[in-house]
């Protein structure tokens, strides 16, 4: 008999399988005092943990705002506002949970979660964004009457005024304090739009998108997409290394070392078909929670579980076990066996 | 009139127990399941004798940094952070224990994933110890949503696309500042602490997981499906 004196408690009435069952241990205890690793433990990471925190600090670049954006780029404001004014930016056309535009949801043949929930968190960009922050303006007679001419005018007239802004726009420059877009058929388009643009740059936008809320706002939904909508998050991100295809899920500003443990998740968006699919985030979420849950189950799926016997890493782990338990080991000549717990 | 104020006497410590109360009982199986010394163990088997099986208490306590720091940064509030240096070093501490413990978690994983360490009527303490570290990464994560400074308007506005694609994002709004800081500092962390605390608990009540028997008794308990130790003994029967 093994000097280990195992003894199995597996149930005798099925198969004993070795990656499933065990015969339990009774063979030698050696004296362990549990509080006094957990107290060592403890001061040994918090000593790591302010020796890091000295060294390396924490990231803290600050929070782009609507006024921040539109001074540092009013031509990208503008060009932005237009689109939220028109109904084509990414939030205007995202679907749910922000707005019902058909066609937009992920799916993965007819699973499409994101449609079957439905709109959430409504946002109708051209009031939200454009028109209502601009009725909001004090002392502005000139945008005040362009925003009744575009909202008494047919839907026809607006798309076309807004279209025609929209080419205008990509040409526009900004100096001295003024948008400068070339000339065109766009009606009170262009004052809108010029007066968003100083409403922006003053700060006041801000606020007015915020303000539509109770006085202690927490949700800044509004703001962020509208901010995400236009190129200039998009490039400080990418200078950052944090663009979609540079990893940016799991990086942080700066050289620290962010969520590491999303290396996964994130690496499905670097590669084929993922990096090209139109419904890649659904498609990476169904791969990661099917993995995530064959992690968890690993101990019930037969081959899966088999792998560590395969592998024999554990030979590793418990080397001193079998070094003891070979012939010449103390465990190998039969010793008694300690007291256990 | 003289009071005996040397010795307290419990009234009811001669009143005969209740067996039939649900409190009675529940004490009674929890100490019939994790009694003192196996609750809190004095003596380890001897195979326990590798770096790897220290990862799990450095996991813990880890955490315990985590929680602490957590408190502090929750005290002064979400922006105090920002503005003082002090509260940046409370953050910096808050950070690099999220690193340090999601290091040691993922080590103490793969660790047990080597063992084995699901054998034996402990699938549970795998399971729960699967589930508290996909916890740990939502929680981590809302962290991130909640520092109020550039990573956390880009982080938010770029995972809400993967988040809307499940159609969590109907309820699990993360462009939602004040939504997600009560996610990171309450409901999450009340999770991860219960998953946390349930898995030390089963670790207690299955113990530290046995070793494979050796490759040569390993090959007789995959052929003949019942233990090495079992099938030999019976070998030596038969040929007496």
């Amino acid at each position: 008999m093994s000097a280990a004196t195992h003894s199995a408690t597996a149930d005798r009435k099925r198969r004993f399988r070795p990656d499933r069952d065990v015969e339990e241990w009774h063979g030698k205890y050696y004296p362990y005092d549990l509080i006094k690793e957990g107290i060592i433990a403890f001061i040994v990471v918090l000593i790591v943990v302010v020796g890091l925190a000295v060294i390396f600090s924490s990231p803290d670049d600050k929070p782009v705002t609507v006024k921040s954006w539109s001074t540092a780029n009013p031509v990208d404001f503008a060009q932005t506002a237009i689109t939220e004014l028109d109904g084509t930016s990414g939030t205007a056309t995202y679907g749910p949970p922000y707005n019902s535009t058909t066609g937009s949801s992920q799916s993965i043949g007819p699973i499409s979660p994101e449609s079957w929930f439905g709109v959430h968190h409504p946002i109708d960009t051209a009031n939200d964004y454009v028109i209502d922050p601009l009725q909001t303006l004090p002392n502005t007679p000139e945008v005040q009457a362009a925003v009744t001419e575009y909202k008494s005018a047919s839907a026809d007239q607006q798309a076309s005024w807004t279209a025609a802004y929209e080419k205008a726009v990509a040409n526009a420059t900004y100096s001295n304090g003024v948008l400068t877009v070339p000339k065109g058929d766009y009606g009170p388009v262009g004052t809108m739009i010029a007066g968003l643009t100083s409403m922006a740059r003053s700060g006041a936008l801000d606020g007015a998108l915020l303000s539509s809320r109770q006085f202690y706002g927490t949700d800044y939904t509004k703001p962020l997409l509208f901010i995400a909508d236009g190129q200039y998050l998009a490039n400080l991100g990418a200078a950052d290394h944090l663009g979609g295809d540079q990893w940016g899920m799991m990086n942080e500003t700066g050289n620290w070392p962010g969520q590491a443990w999303l290396w996964l998740y994130t690496m499905w968006y670097q590669v084929p078909p993922f990096k090209t699919s139109a419904n890649a985030d659904f498609q990476v979420w169904a791969v990661m929670m099917f993995l995530t849950l064959l992690l968890a189950l690993v101990p019930f799926i037969p081959g899966l579980r088999s792998i560590p016997r395969w592998t024999r890493v554990y030979r590793l782990i418990w080397r001193q076990h079998y070094k003891d338990l070979a012939p010449s080991g103390p465990l190998g000549k039969g010793a008694e066996s300690d007291r256990g717990p | 009139m003289t009071i005996d104020t040397e010795t307290q006497v419990n009234p009811s410590a001669d009143l005969p127990e209740d067996a039939h109360q649900l409190t009675a009982k529940l004490r009674h199986a929890a100490v019939e399941a994790l009694p003192p010394q196996k609750l809190m163990p004095d003596r380890q088997p001897a195979y326990v004798a590798s770096w790897i099986y220290v990862f799990g208490i450095l996991t813990v306590s880890a955490l315990a940094v985590v929680i602490l720091t957590g408190i502090v940064l929750a005290i002064f509030g979400p922006n105090w952070w920002h503005v003082s240096t002090v509260g940046l070093f409370f953050n910096s501490l808050h950070l690099w224990s999220v690193e340090v413990f999601f290091f040691c978690m993922v080590v103490h994983l793969w660790g047990k994933f080597f063992m084995a360490a699901w054998r034996g009527r402990r699938r549970a303490t795998w399971v729960s110890g699967v589930i508290a570290f996909v916890i740990s990464v939502a929680t981590a994560f809302t962290g991130y949503l909640s520092q109020q400074n550039f990573d956390s308007q880009w982080i938010s506005t770029q995972a809400k696309d993967g988040i809307n694609s499940t159609g969590a994002g109907a309820i699990m709004n993360v462009t939602n500042f004040g939504q997600m800081i009560m996610w990171h500092i309450v409901l999450l962390p009340l999770v991860v602490g219960i998953l946390v605390g349930g898995h030390i608990l089963l670790v207690r009540l299955r113990g530290v997981v046995p070793p494979f028997a050796p490759p040569d008794q390993l090959a007789i308990e995959v052929k003949q499906g019942v233990p090495a130790d079992t099938a030999a003994t019976a070998a030596s029967e038969v040929q007496a």
